[in-house]
């Protein structure tokens, strides 16, 4: 029954990618609230700053990549803590396999469920607040790559906080500085696009940000568990 | 003293001889006993240091052609936010030491150099306020040094407030060490982006690699309020570990004897 140990690594990944979408898909209404929370925030810009078009669009960029950075923050609260609730993750951290794969699988599955959506919605809102057309395919670009820096980054800080019982806000004052330069670059990319720029340097930035965080956030979140949730 | 020699010389004898003061180091008894002894030497340089400067940098350094007198806040300004940064790596190398050979002492050096760095930190942007108001015409502008500054106090503020949110000291050292680590990486960031987007700041005044761009009286006093200030962090952060030393170790035996030694005599 011995499988070839590059299959066994694999199916770390593939297995918790899988039971998180699989509980994804049954707790349909919690995966679509993040996307709610994004729209209707974006109702509350025009009512609090303007509702001219003129003003709108040189804000639109910014606003929507820190709706999609509050949006991320909210939802990454839960990544482990309903696994260690009901003691799965126990269980994760016992198994054989090298501990960062099952936990990019079920970052991977956050993502699938929050920053792809969110990075969906987002031609909806940049036509809501009347981001200028040629910001449309970078802040698609920038706000996938983004908001997968955005659930790595997190996982760091939902897996540093999980065993407290009010993790959350905690959560946020230690990821939010994190965050900082994936919201500079994200913003950079589409405001380059509008304003005639080449958005590609900002947006291979991103992808920099990302492979790094690909590289660092699961080892680091690995570590964490290790600590946290024995306490 | 001499039963505190003979106890302190009874350590893992089969090490070599270069490394036992490292495995030394990690006895916070050791570490008590020692830094109450150099204490006083090091808090009379930096006192000494941080005056000679203080003095040369406020009372005979040259007026500045542009800035006049209010130029002067530069020797509290960039020895603050030099340490602010270097703490930062101190802090998280004192938690690597820690989670890497499990040395106890070294996750109370940690938890110790985040409260002062986080005031250094507060210090630098504090005066940078107060220097940019005649410079600029404004206390804050959101510039990319003052920005990262910023960052930096966040940083510290979110390891400071994951140490106090654990009750098993185990768990909140080694958790803030992580995010310390976590954190380290963001300074790259923090120093890359005076490049990125430099705006209204002034380039970096002191660069380790070419000459520096202030003229002599004037740097040689920032110098030596650099230096006082290297040293006045390294008196505080002993004070705050040995402070973390009799906290964590109050049920040992050594730390009562110390108290009633101290409270009898």
């Amino acid at each position: 029954m011995s499988r070839p140990t590059a299959r066994k690594m694999d199916s770390g990944f593939v297995a918790w990618l899988r039971r998180d979408l699989l509980l994804a898909y049954r707790r349909r209404g919690e995966v679509a609230s993040p996307v709610v929370f994004f729209m209707m925030v974006s109702t509350l810009i025009p009512l609090g700053l303007t509702p001219e078009a003129a003003q709108l669009e040189k804000v639109a960029a910014g606003m929507i990549w820190i709706m999609a950075l509050l949006a991320t923050l909210l939802s990454v609260d839960g990544l482990f803590a309903s696994d260690y609730h009901d003691g799965s993750l126990e269980q994760m951290l016992i198994t054989p396999q090298l501990l960062p794969l099952p936990i990019l699988g079920k970052v991977t599955a956050h993502w699938l469920t929050t920053g792809l959506p969110l990075t969906l919605v987002s031609p909806l809102l940049g036509l809501m607040l009347s981001l200028p057309s040629a910001g449309y395919l970078p802040l698609i670009c920038s706000l996938a790559l983004g908001t997968a820096c955005l659930s790595l980054v997190g996982a760091v800080g939902a897996a540093l906080t999980v065993s407290l019982r009010k993790g959350g806000l905690l959560l946020s004052l230690l990821v939010m500085p994190l965050y900082m330069p994936v919201i500079i670059f994200g913003t950079a990319t589409v405001n380059s696009a509008v304003d005639g720029l080449n958005w590609l340097p900002p947006l291979a930035i991103l992808g920099a940000l990302f492979a790094a965080s690909v590289a660092l956030c699961p080892l680091a979140a690995a570590g964490a568990l290790r600590v946290t949730a024995s306490n | 003293m001499n039963w505190l020699s003979n106890k302190l010389s009874a350590g893992p004898s089969n090490e070599s001889p270069s490394w036992q003061w490292f495995y030394r180091l990690g006895s916070p008894r050791w570490f008590y006993l020692r830094s109450g002894q150099w204490l006083p030497w090091l808090s009379l340089a930096a006192l000494l240091v941080l005056a000679t400067g203080l003095v040369w940098g406020l009372a005979f350094a040259p007026e500045d052609a542009k800035q006049g007198n209010s130029f002067r806040i530069i020797y509290i300004h960039v020895p603050a936010a030099f340490l602010a940064q270097s703490g930062y790596f101190i802090m998280a190398i004192a938690g690597a030491i820690g989670l890497i050979w499990k040395m106890k002492i070294s996750y109370m050096v940690m938890k110790a150099a985040a409260p002062i760095g986080a005031l250094l930190t507060f210090v630098a942007l504090f005066t940078g306020a107060v220097w940019g108001k005649p410079t600029w015409g404004a206390y804050w502008v959101w510039d990319a040094r003052i920005t990262s500054m910023l960052i930096l106090l966040f940083l510290y503020a979110g390891v400071m407030a994951l140490q106090y949110a654990y009750h098993s000291v185990d768990a909140a050292s080694k958790a803030s060490a992580i995010l310390a680590l976590v954190g380290t990486v963001n300074i790259p960031i923090i120093n890359k982006s005076v490049d990125w987007w430099y705006t209204l700041h002034q380039p970096a005044t002191i660069k380790l690699t070419s000459a520096p761009s202030m003229h002599m009286d004037m740097f040689m006093p920032l110098l030596v309020m650099i230096v006082g200030f290297y040293l006045f962090y390294a008196v505080a952060l002993i004070l705050h570990t040995r402070n973390e030393i009799l906290r964590r170790e109050r049920k040992t035996s050594w730390v009562r004897e110390l108290v009633t030694a101290k409270a009898g005599g």
